[in-house]
């Protein structure tokens, strides 16, 4: 495949994370999971900066995050599929 | 990968160094001004200031006395003028440091006062420079090479590409010998069962988890948020990083998908359990934990960037790599390897690490990091609590 617009860690995962800069709402993105070398095909709702997360399914407010495998901490609010996932709507569980 | 050696400076102790540095070390503030007046005087000298050292006292102090004499001790170091206050102090300094055999000698300012004191240091440095310059690279094995690792500014890019560069970097280097430390002690924090169970024993991941306890209980203690800002940094969070436990399992990474510690070492404490991979309770601010790494007896330093942490240190050479393409671009004097072509998937992690292990294997052979050619020498002590 050619470059890809997003990574994610595992295939559990569900965040992905944007690792081209220009990515706005309704780009069709590309995405690669690192561990089972899988592509996947997912639509920007968001102009997300390089580094940031997207959403890879609807995810409800009080849910658990995940990426690496593993729980990276709560949704604050609900977050739609393709959403921006940041501080503003995801919180740690720890502190 | 079978024979992999480097060219260093084999000490009296039998350590071997890849930098030949004669420091000039005071033992506590008051006697910075001397210092970097006899670090002016002998040219090729290195002054070590810093603000503490006077009425600290119990684990505290001792942390004060462990990486002030392992910052001596370090085999990058040939050779050190300690000046304090005092001669008491500045002699049990001196006392720790000549136990590897190095040349070290002690000065007083009380009863000479600052000039009379920097004549007489100064002589002697330069007496140090001279013999120090004499000194010559020989082949080493792999095996005499001591490695510290810690992230700083990550942002998820740290996660996905530049700290598993690392990690690689261990699970390759690990079998054939070399010593290696990770530490950052809070920043575990969302991962610290699977840090206990990378513990070569139960015993260890116990131990590891004693010690995440025990600084978890000082955050929970002071904290008035939930370290928003602080832990994530401001930096890690406009590079997209959210909580702590998503920085957390980026952490890992450093440490390879296989690799086992086999001890937990406190804050600047020396591994003696032979080669492996140690785990150190330090802070998780750069300069704080590479100073302790430092003194630990460590010669060489790689730390993974997102946001583009400038970091360096006086004695242990900190080699940068960053697999964020902004930061690669926007702050390439401070990149020593780019690695972001992991995630445009035209470079593998196999490859990565290869030529991580190759600028690793240069800068040990004497090239100068981009920290050391732009003079970042940031050298801070820890402190446990307030002086007396």
């Amino acid at each position: 495949m050619s470059a890809p617009h997003f990574l994610v860690h595992t295939k559990k995962d569900t965040v992905g994370v944007v690792v081209v800069e220009g990515v706005q709402a309704g780009m069709p993105l590309t995405g690669w999971v690192m561990d089972t070398d899988a592509t996947i095909s997912l639509a920007a709702r968001d102009p997300i900066p390089l580094g940031h997360k997207i959403a890879l399914r609807e995810i409800k407010k009080g849910e658990t995050i995940i990426k690496y495998g593993h729980d990276v901490g709560q949704a604050s609010a609900d977050v739609g599929e393709g959403r921006h996932v940041h501080v503003h709507n995801v919180k740690t569980r720890r502190w | 990968m079978d024979r992999v050696r480097f060219w260093g400076y084999r000490r009296e102790n039998g350590r071997v160094g890849i930098r030949n540095h004669v420091v000039i070390l005071p033992l506590d503030d008051l006697s910075n001004a001397a210092c970097e007046a006899v670090a002016n005087n002998i040219k090729g000298c290195l002054a070590l200031p810093h603000p503490y050292g006077r009425l600290q006292f119990g684990e505290d102090l001792e942390l004060h006395f462990r990486t002030l004499i392992g910052t001596g001790a370090s085999p990058n170091v040939a050779a050190v003028v300690v000046i304090g206050i005092e001669p008491g102090w500045a002699g049990r300094v001196v006392e720790g440091i000549a136990k590897t055999g190095k040349p070290v000698e002690a000065f007083a300012i009380e009863r000479n006062g600052d000039l009379r004191t920097i004549e007489k240091a100064s002589r002697k440095a330069k007496e140090f420079i001279q013999s120090a310059s004499e000194r010559r690279r020989e082949e080493c094995d792999i095996r005499d090479l001591w490695i510290s690792v810690k992230c700083g500014e990550s942002d998820t890019t740290s996660g996905l590409a530049s700290n598993p560069t690392v990690g690689n970097l261990i699970d390759k280097l690990d079998p054939l010998g070399v010593t290696s430390c990770f530490g950052e002690t809070s920043e575990i924090t969302g991962a610290e069962q699977v840090c206990a169970s990378r513990g070569e024993t139960p015993e260890v991941g116990k131990k590891f988890l004693a010690a995440w306890s025990a600084y978890n209980n000082v955050i929970e203690q002071f904290k008035t948020n939930d370290l928003s800002e602080s832990q994530p940094t401001k930096g890690n969070i406009v590079g997209g990083l959210t909580t702590i436990e998503e920085k957390a399992f980026g952490n890992l990474e450093k440490i390879g998908k296989k690799t086992k510690y086999i001890e937990v070492l406190k804050p600047a404490e020396t591994p003696v359990k032979g080669p492996g991979l140690y785990f150190m309770d330090t802070s998780s601010a750069a300069a704080e934990c590479v100073t302790l790494q430092a003194a630990a007896g460590f010669a060489v330093h790689l730390f993974p960037t997102g946001q583009g942490n400038v970091i360096g240190n006086p004695i242990e050479p900190v080699i940068k790599l960053t697999a964020n393409p902004r930061t690669a671009r926007e702050m390439a004097e401070h990149i020593d390897l780019d690695v972001s072509g992991i995630l445009r998937r035209e470079m593998t992690f196999d490859e990565a690490g290869d030529r991580l292990i190759e600028i690793t294997l240069r800068t040990c052979n004497g090239r100068l990091t981009a920290a050391e050619a732009l003079g970042h020498r940031e050298f801070v002590l820890t402190r446990l609590y307030r002086s007396a």
